[in-house]
Formats: C-alpha cells, structure tokens, sequence
C-alpha cells in the first residue's frame, strides 16, 4: 500500500485551474455547435488564465514563507507564485491575440485545450523542487507546445517549426534526464534541497559525476530558455509557428525556464556556485553576441524577434549568474516587462499578418505606423522597450541586471550588457524606421480585401494592455520590484 | 518640497500626451502647441522670480523615492545656472514650436506632440538631480529627436538619424555602465550631497557620453547631416539646446563630481576643444552652405565653452555658462533665420544666394544684428562670454587663450562671409525679386530672440553675477558635489 502524500489544493490551485479549463474546451469540441466553438474555447481559456492569475495571486499573499507541498515534491513560495502570474498573464493576452486568428475550424477546440494545458504545465514547472517535477513540468508543457506549434498544418512552415521543436525539444529534454540521472548518481537525492545537503555532507564539489550532472542540467534548461548555443531551434520555430503561439511561447516558455534556472541552481547546487556562476556567464555572453549579431541581418520580422529573445535571454542569464538577491529581484522584474512587450510585438506582428496574408518583413511594415497609430506606436514602444529606452519596463529591467552584475563585481560582465544593448538599437529602431520613416508608397502591397483593415478589438485590446504594462512598470517600479524582493527572497 | 520644476517638465508632457489623444483639428493643434510653450516661459519667469539668486544651494525641488532598494529618487531642482540653461531652453523650444506652426508641418499631432515631449525632457536634464533621472531625461530626449528628424527632415534624413542614434548612444550606454558603477559604489544616485569619486574609468564613461553629444572633437561626424538634414526649427533646438545639455553634464557632473580626474584629463579635453574649436571654424569658413557654416560654428561654439568649463576657474566657469545661453540663442536665432532664407531662394547654398538686403530691410537687420552678435564684437553677450572665457582659460596657460583669441579671429571672418554671401554682393541666381521680406509672424519669432539677446549684450552680468551664488569654484567645492 503506497502511502498518499497529504495535497495542498491551493498550492495547485493555478495549474488546476489551468487543467479545468483545457479540458472544458476539449469538450466544446464535440458538445458545442461548430460556429460557437471558436468563441467558446477562447473564452473559456481565457477565463482559466484570469483564475489562474487570481489563484496565483492569493498564493502569492498567503506563502509568505515559503515550504514544501504534496511530499515536497512541488515548493510553495512567492517565487512560484509571481512566475506563475507572469506565465499566466501571458497566457491571458495570448488567448486575446488568438481570438481572431484565421485558422482554420478543424481543431480550435483543441487549440485553446493545449494553449491552456502548456500554461498549466509551466505553472508547475515554476513551482518544482525535485529533479522528478522538474522533468514532468518541462515535459508537460513542452509536448503541449509541439502540437500548438504544428497545428496550422495549412500554415507553410507549421508543421515544419513542430517537428524541429519536437526533434531538438527532445534532445534538449534527454540531456536533462541525462543530468539529473547523473546528478542522482552523484547525491542519491533528488529534492533539490537534499542535493545541497549531500553535496554539502559527502564534499562532492568536486565530483565528476555531479559536475558533468549540473552542465547537462544547465544546458537542458538552456534549450528551453532559447539560449546560445542551444539555440538552434528558436528562428524557425519562432517564424513556422502560428504567431499568436509564438507570442505565448516567446514570453511564457522563457518566464518558465529561467525561473526554475534560477532556482534549480541556487537551492540545489549552491556549493558549486563558482562553477556555474561562471557557466551561465558565458551562456549569457554567448546569447547576447549571437541574438544582436544574427538579429542585425534579419529582414523577417518574426525571425528578428526571435534572434531578439536570444538576446534578452543572455540578459536574463546575467541576473541568474549575479547569484546574489538582488540578480533573482531582476530576474523578477524583468521578465514582467519583456513578457508584455513580446506578447505584444507579436500581436501587432499576427495584426499585420493578417493584413497582408504573407509573413511580416522590415520592408512591407513601411507605412503602417501611419495607416494603424494604436499598433505602429506600440510595437515603437516594444522595440524602444527591448533597446531598454527609459518609459518603458525594458530600462529598469536592464538596469537592474547590470546593478546585479556590477554587485557580483562583474564589472565586466556590465560592459558585455551595455555593448550588447548598443549593438540591438540598430534593428529595434530599424523597425520604427520602417514603420514611420518610410512612406508606404514604396510598399506595392495592397491589403489582401481592400479597404479598411479589420478592426480587431480584441487583438487591439491586447496590445494595449500590453502597453499598459510595458510603460506602467516604467513608473510603478516600487511595487513590483517589492514583489519581486519577496518572490527571490523566498530562495535567497 | 516645491512643484515648480516638477511643473516645468509635466506641463508639456501632458500637453504632448494630450495632443497625442484628443482628436483636434491641426490648427488647433499648433495653436495648443504654441501655448503650451508659451506657458511654459510663463513658468520659468514665475520661478525667476521666486529663485534667490544669493544663494547657491539646489532650490524649488523636490524630492520622491521612486525605487528605495537601490536609493534612486525623483529628485528635481534648480541650481543659478540650471535656471539659466532652462530659461533658454524653454525660450528657443517657443520660438521652434512657433517657427513650426507658421510654416505649417504634415501630420501636426504628431509633430507637436513630440516637439513638447522633447521640451519636456530638455526641461528634465536640467533640473534632474538623480543620476539615473538625468540618464532617463537624457535618453528620453533622443526618442522625439530622432523621429523628428526621420520622419520631417530632408531627403538624406535616414542616414542622417543613423549616424546621429548610433554615435550618442554609444556615448550614452558607457556613461548608463558609469551610473551604475557610480551609484552602487556609493550607495545613492542623488547628485546632491554625495561626494566625489576619483575613479578615471567612471569620469570617462560620463565624459564619452557628453563629448559626443556637445559634440566635441573627434566625435562630431553625426553633427554636419543630422543639421543639413533636419527641419530648421529641429536643427535649431539640436545646435542650441541639445548641445548645452552636453555642457551642462560636463559641469554638473564630470567636473563636480570627479575633481581628480578632471585634473588628469584636462589637458587632453582642452587639446581637444581647442582642435574642435580651430577645425570647427575654418570648416564653418569652407562651408558652401547656410547650414553647413552654423553647425561648424557650432562645434567651434562647444569648443570654446569647453575651453571655459575646463579652465576649471571663477572667470571660466561663469563665462561659459553665460556662453551657452548666448549661443543657444543665436544658432536658435540662425537657424530659423536660415529656414526662412531657404523657404524663399528654395537653397541654402551661399554661391546661388546674395543681394538680399535690397528691398527687405527686416531680414537685413536681424541677420545683421544677430551676425554681429555671434562674431562677438565688443559690447556685445557674446564678447562678454568669450572674454570671460579667454581670460579665465588663460590662467590656466597662456598658449590656450592663444588659441581662442584665433578662433575669435576666424570666428569674425565666418560670420561675415555668411553675411555678405546673404545680403550683399550681387542678387544669386536663387534669389527672385518676388522674394518677401521677413513676414510679421517671422518677425515676432525673431524679434524676442533677437531681443534677448540685446537684454543680455547690455546686462551680461544678470547671468554672471547670478549662476553660483558667490562663486563658481566655491560652489564646486561645496553645493555640487
């Protein structure tokens, strides 16, 4: 008789109510009429990421202190807590930039069920605190995204993105398992809590097993972070993928994976910290050179993103490699501007896609700064907020990763940032060039119907709450960067 | 605890943002616009006249933490000189709006929003008193400068926008590694009160970002295009605000904050300002056209402020600040006198211009009156703050003020060719007899700036006596660091 681990339902209760609303949408697919499905699926989904923000939130007011659940398999903290309402926020404005995408009848249903269900997994991912949670988290909301990204089969490229996320997901996931194998071998633990104390206990720092253990682990989750050089997969999953899953995955998948980096690595491995601090250093370095130099040459808009998420990656890694309280307080902080901003870009990205009916490049935005305000000055205000210009998030953020760098005594590490930053201006202010300097007379591209564009409230929506949020946590610093104080507090 | 900086930099912002929301037609527009600016000198002069100039510490400021962990505030105020610099700022940016809304621009609401939003964020560079605000206002006055430029400026105008973005934010993003560096060693980013650093790296950081942005040289190469290719009024604001921003860092921070270092590289910066300072006027002799020999005079203008501020003495220090509100006035003044000429012969090139004094009394004398001012003729603003200028740089050496009484020379003959090659001589092949003199709406442009800069040539020492309390090397020592 297996004895059952007394569940915290609440702990759970984002991911359940992720899990609830997947699985409600899959039953419109067969109890709903066929016209009524689309509607139904996203506003069901979007109803599970609105419960899933609001359980986090109430998780987040009542884990003050931070314990292990459900066997301490999973960690309630504030740091799970505040990653989940970044992952689900994203989620919500996905499901709004979903709403009117044209795909095709055939499998909405399914569409909003694994939209929800990957936000769901990545919501446990945050939370995970062994080696087992870890891998199932990953799993959960990676296979979610492999369908998601293939399942405009009519969308050139989608199945295409599918099966090369599927393929180098997969050996990204295997290295993983390899490493936390390895690590095992090495602890005999699998919480990460217990690792630290073996490794403490037994003086394995030194260990071949646990060393070559942690740099498979690193790497494993560097694959889902996007981050050089396991980066391979990004650009074309990014571009094959339909945008509104790329939105999702360009902000979410990222919340997910370097959060549970930063935690991984700092409450399982803290004796090697000299190690990996140095490791995600040069991940970090490796990301920022080849996200800005590959990005420089990109003429697709969607592939310029991508090499620009590479980027902001390395960014992240900083904080991460800082080690320090003040590296998990930006980390935090961060990720809340660059998840709107990316959710955004891509909405307008998915508006003018829609417009054109041909992927969005530099060259056929000219114009459209003029001909749609609301969108052509937000997505200025997304790249201005990548480039980290000061009224947008993007600038704080980037300063408080230097702040960390800097109090880690990297000075260095700031001087690679700031370079870095100055090499992305060029292609974040080429696309406000092209949408505002350029008349579109050049473009001999007519919309596809004629006429006015759609209007697209939804989509418009959100684009402006991510704009809300991209130049809000410009001035409301204070706030966010106390929740995020008490999110790394809760490992360091 | 006041409002009135706070005031100064919210009214046009949230005039900017307003034009930005509400659906006017576009004469309202500029008419709001105008305003707008127009208030906001009102502002200023409001808080002149409440400023007690005997003093020398930060006055009508106000202070709010913004993020407590790291010890960054919202912290504004106004010291003698930064009351200056903003009075001219506000001035020149009326006369630009004003310019803008005479000559009529396409799409006015977004025209005029970002010309209040650049005031704004002008007005915020001078008044900031926490380093990562003035970084903030620093960055934040790129954005409308780089869309003005792109979207209404010439024909080269995205190359010109290219250059100019790259080169100052290079500059910029060392002297952000400096903020950091700086505050964190410090434990605070306020400006006031915190002591002074000796790291030579750090002053660096800071000293690329204003030499490029004044721009001193060798790092002038964004200046000639980004002045050919923007509107008049844009390229005004660039030579006569965007500049002083620069000089004004150089004083509020590299000099104040890192004494040490200011001394070991105070050669090395006066050999460059005196090069910029040489080159800047011969090339501004050279130059086929309007534009072309105000944007050298420009960076032979910085030179020389240059030259005061790293004499690093009383005469120095109180000449160059007096010297920048002359010279933003009077590149202001230039170069909308500079639009209006191209706006009649349709050309800025000297050799197709000429004889234009005939029948067209008003734009001979402003052009005239504001010539002889810049070429610093004795009795003149201009000659007092070079004087002061020289004098003080001469304590330093003697081979300095050399070099600055040549560049005065050079200065005279620049000038004067940009004259005649307008007014006199025989009428260019550009230049129509149907050509109108200056309108009444240019003249009530010009006339105010023109007519500071008299107020200025009679009273010099309104600014002198009234930028540092008592002096400016005791306020170094003791208020700006």
């Amino acid at each position: 008789m297996i004895s059952t681990p007394h569940v915290d339902w609440f702990a759970l209760s984002p991911t359940l109510a992720l899990l609830g609303a997947g699985a409600v949408c899959l039953l419109g697919a067969v109890l709903v009429p066929r016209r009524a499905r689309r509607p139904f699926g996203a506003t069901v989904c979007a109803f599970g990421f609105a419960g899933a923000i609001v359980a986090a939130a109430l998780l987040y007011a009542f884990s003050a202190h931070g314990h292990g659940v459900i066997g301490d398999a999973i960690q309630r903290d504030r740091l799970g807590a505040l990653a989940m309402m970044i992952v689900a926020g994203a989620g919500f404005l996905a499901v709004w930039v979903s709403a009117t995408e044209p795909m095709s009848e055939d499998h909405i249903s399914e569409y909003y069920a694994l939209l929800a269900w990957a936000g769901a997994g990545m919501a446990f991912l945050t939370t995970a605190s062994t080696l087992m949670t870890l891998f199932l988290g990953l799993e959960w909301f990676s296979i979610s995204l492999y369908v998601l990204c293939a399942i405009d089969a009519k969308l050139a490229g989608s199945l295409e993105a599918g099966l090369k996320y599927l393929i180098v997901g997969g050996f990204g996931s295997a290295m993983l398992l390899f490493g936390s194998a390895l690590v095992y071998g090495a602890t005999g633990a699998l919480r990460f809590g217990e690792i630290a104390h073996a490794v403490a206990v037994q003086g394995l720092s030194h260990d071949a097993l646990l060393v070559t253990g942690l740099a498979l682990v690193i790497g494993g989750l560097g694959f889902k972070a996007s981050a050089a050089p396991f980066h391979m997969w990004t650009p074309d999953v990014y571009e094959g993928a339909p945008t509104p899953v790329t939105a999702f995955m360009s902000a979410a998948t990222k919340t997910a994976a370097l959060v549970l980096t930063l935690r991984v690595l700092v409450t399982a491995f803290p004796q090697e910290a000299r190690l990996w601090t140095v490791a995600v250093a040069v991940l970090a370095c490796a990301s920022l050179a080849v996200g800005n130099l590959a990005a420089l040459v990109q003429r697709g808009l969607k592939r310029m993103l991508a090499y620009s998420s590479i980027s902001h990656a390395g960014f992240m890694l900083i904080a991460i490699a800082a080690n320090n309280a003040l590296g998990g307080r930006a980390l935090l902080y961060y990720l809340v501007p660059y998840s709107a901003m990316s959710v955004g870009s891509f909405a307008v990205i998915a508006a003018r896609e829609r417009e054109l009916n041909a992927p969005v490049t530099i060259e056929n935005l000219a114009g459209f700064g003029w001909e749609r305000p609301l969108l052509g000055i937000s997505l200025s205000v997304f790249m201005l907020g990548f480039a980290g210009f000061p009224f947008t998030g993007g600038f704080v953020g980037k300063f408080y990763v230097f702040a960390a760098a800097y109090r880690h005594g990297w000075t260095w590490l700031v001087i690679v940032g700031v370079a870095a930053t100055a090499v992305s201006l060029y292609y974040y202010l080429g696309v406000v060039r092209a949408l505002f300097m350029r008349p579109s007379e050049e473009l001999q591209l007519a919309p596809v119907a004629g006429g006015s564009p759609p209007p697209e409230r939804l989509l418009q929506t959100a684009v402006t709450l991510a704009l809300a949020v991209t130049v809000g946590s410009f001035f409301a610093v204070e706030p966010l960067i106390e929740g995020a104080k008490h999110a790394a507090g809760a490992i360091f | 605890m006041h409002w009135l900086s706070t005031a100064l930099i919210l009214l046009p912002v949230g005039a900017a943002v307003g034009i930005w929301i509400l659906p006017l037609r576009p004469f309202a527009v500029g008419s709001t616009a105008l305003l707008v600016a127009l208030a906001e000198v009102a502002l200023w002069i409001d808080s002149v006249a409440r400023f007690d100039f005997s003093k020398p510490g930060l006055q009508l400021d106000q202070q709010t933490s913004w993020f407590s962990d790291l010890h960054v505030s919202y912290h504004v105020g106004l010291y003698g000189f930064s009351l200056w610099l903003v009075g001219m700022t506000v001035v020149v940016m009326a006369a630009a709006i004003a310019y803008a809304f005479w000559a009529g621009r396409d799409r006015p609401r977004a025209y005029y929003g970002l010309m209040l939003m650049l005031t704004g964020a002008l007005v915020g560079v001078f008044v900031a008193q926490d380093l990562l605000l003035f970084y903030v206002f620093w960055e934040a006055m790129l954005i409308p400068l780089y869309v003005l430029v792109g979207v209404w400026g010439g024909a080269g105008r995205l190359r010109a926008t290219l250059v100019f973005v790259i080169y100052t934010m290079a500059g910029s993003l060392l002297m952000l590694a400096s903020i950091i560096v700086l505050g964190l060693s410090q434990g605070t980013f306020d400006l006031v009160g915190s002591g002074t650093n000796g790291s030579d790296w750090i002053f660096l950081g800071f000293a690329a970002a204003f030499a490029v942005k004044a721009p001193l040289f060798p790092l002038h190469a964004w200046l000639p295009e980004a002045y050919r290719e923007s509107s008049p009024e844009v390229a005004a604001v660039l030579s006569g605000v965007v500049s002083k921003a620069a000089a004004y860092g150089f004083l509020r921070i590299a000099i104040s904050k890192f004494p040490g270092p200011t001394s070991d590289f105070r050669i090395p910066i006066l050999v460059l300002a005196g090069c910029g300072l040489i080159y800047g006027s011969l090339l501004a002799f050279r130059a086929p056209d309007l534009r072309g020999v105000i944007a050298y005079s420009s960076l032979a203008q910085l030179g020389l402020i240059t030259f005061g501020l790293f004499a690093v003495n009383d005469l120095g220090i109180n000449g160059a600040v007096l010297q920048m509100v002359n010279h933003g006035l009077i590149s202001a003044t230039l170069f909308l006198l500079a639009g209006g000429i191209e706006r009649r012969a349709a050309t800025g090139e000297l050799a197709r211009l000429g004889g234009m004094a005939r029948g067209r009394p008003a734009l001979a004398t402003v052009l005239m009156t504001t010539g002889i001012i810049a070429l610093a003729v004795p009795g003149s603003t201009a000659f007092a703050g070079e004087f002061a200028i020289l004098a003080g740089v001469f304590r330093t050496g003697w081979a300095w003020a050399v070099v600055g009484c040549i560049a005065i020379v050079l200065a005279a003959m620049y000038m004067l060719r940009l004259i005649s090659a307008v007014l006199h001589v025989a009428p260019g092949p550009s230049v129509s007899e149907a050509a109108l003199d200056l309108r009444p709406a240019e003249l009530g442009i010009l006339v105010p700036l023109v007519a500071c800069l008299l107020v200025l040539s009679a009273w010099p020492a309104a600014i002198t006596d009234r930028s540092f309390g008592h002096s400016p090397t005791r306020a170094l020592r003791e208020v700006l660091r």
